[in-house]
């Protein structure tokens, strides 16, 4: 499946007081792509589709946090 | 009438003590985009919407109180061992002053809940296209919540939570379809 992340390049000033970010994302989820969710579509195993939220792969949308992994079991 | 499952819907683990993270999780528990309104918006709407879809509002109207427990768990995790001073350095020092450790239904900034942030408009597309647009509002406030933790086991939950505004919002979608189409013959699903 193609990219769920699209990418932009917000505006630079010349006089801009921080540091630029070069460029900015966002999501386009699955859904935005589906109009009616067809008959028959491959489904995880169970104990994945708990994990994944979702019964149907096509429907999945991964998030990573900006803030990485860390805590207890990172 | 409802019938109650005691457990989660999805397993919440917090292995970070983050108080922080609480008053931040706030915005799904009291939220203008968080839970409470998502079930409270859908399970009203069902009243006065066409039979094809009521189905649709009920079921994911129940499943929205589900997330709101979900959220609750974690709130109440992050803040049960907290003392006073651990609570007014997250920005939860107003909060003990009203109710102790207990939570309330308000957003991250404290503003109390109110149903002024739901709609109920009659009109079954202008009520569908709301509904479609809390999804996606919820998803992105899960992200923004994501991006703030670096908890795996919190990030997990979100992230399973998230999803679910993501089918929620097909399903509003296809609500929307079904009224267009109207017809009973030939469906395409």
């Amino acid at each position: 499946m193609d990219s769920q992340e699209r990418v932009w390049k917000p505006y630079r000033g010349p006089f801009d007081p921080c540091p630029p970010i070069p460029y900015k994302t966002y999501v386009v989820p699955p859904n935005l792509f589906i109009p009616f969710q067809p008959p028959g579509l491959p489904q995880f195993p169970l104990n994945e589709a708990l994990r994944a939220g979702t019964l149907w792969p096509a429907l999945y949308s991964p998030y990573e946090s900006k803030a990485g992994k860390g805590g207890v079991k990172g | 009438m409802w019938v109650y499952e005691k457990k989660l819907q999805y397993p919440v683990r917090v292995s970070k003590c983050d108080v922080r993270m609480a008053k931040y999780l706030l915005e799904q528990y009291g939220g203008a985009d968080g839970e409470l309104s998502a079930a409270l918006r859908y399970l009203n709407q069902r009243y006065t919407i066409p039979d094809k879809v009521i189905g649709v509002l009920n079921d994911i109207g129940t499943e929205e109180f589900a997330h709101l427990e979900m959220i609750a768990t974690m709130v109440y995790k992050l803040t049960k061992d907290a003392s006073v001073h651990e609570l007014e350095a997250a920005g939860l020092g107003a909060n003990y002053a009203q109710r102790d450790h207990a939570m309330f239904y308000q957003n991250a900034e404290g503003v109390p809940w109110t149903s002024a942030y739901i709609q109920a408009k009659g009109d079954p597309i202008a009520d569908l296209y709301e509904d479609i647009a809390a999804e996606e509002k919820a998803r992105a406030t899960y992200q923004w919540l994501i991006d703030m933790t670096d908890d795996v086991d919190l990030q997990d939950s979100l992230k399973f939570l998230r999803e679910r505004e993501i089918v929620h919002s097909l399903r509003f979608k296809e609500s929307v379809q079904i009224l267009i189409d109207e017809r009973d013959k030939k469906r395409i699903f």
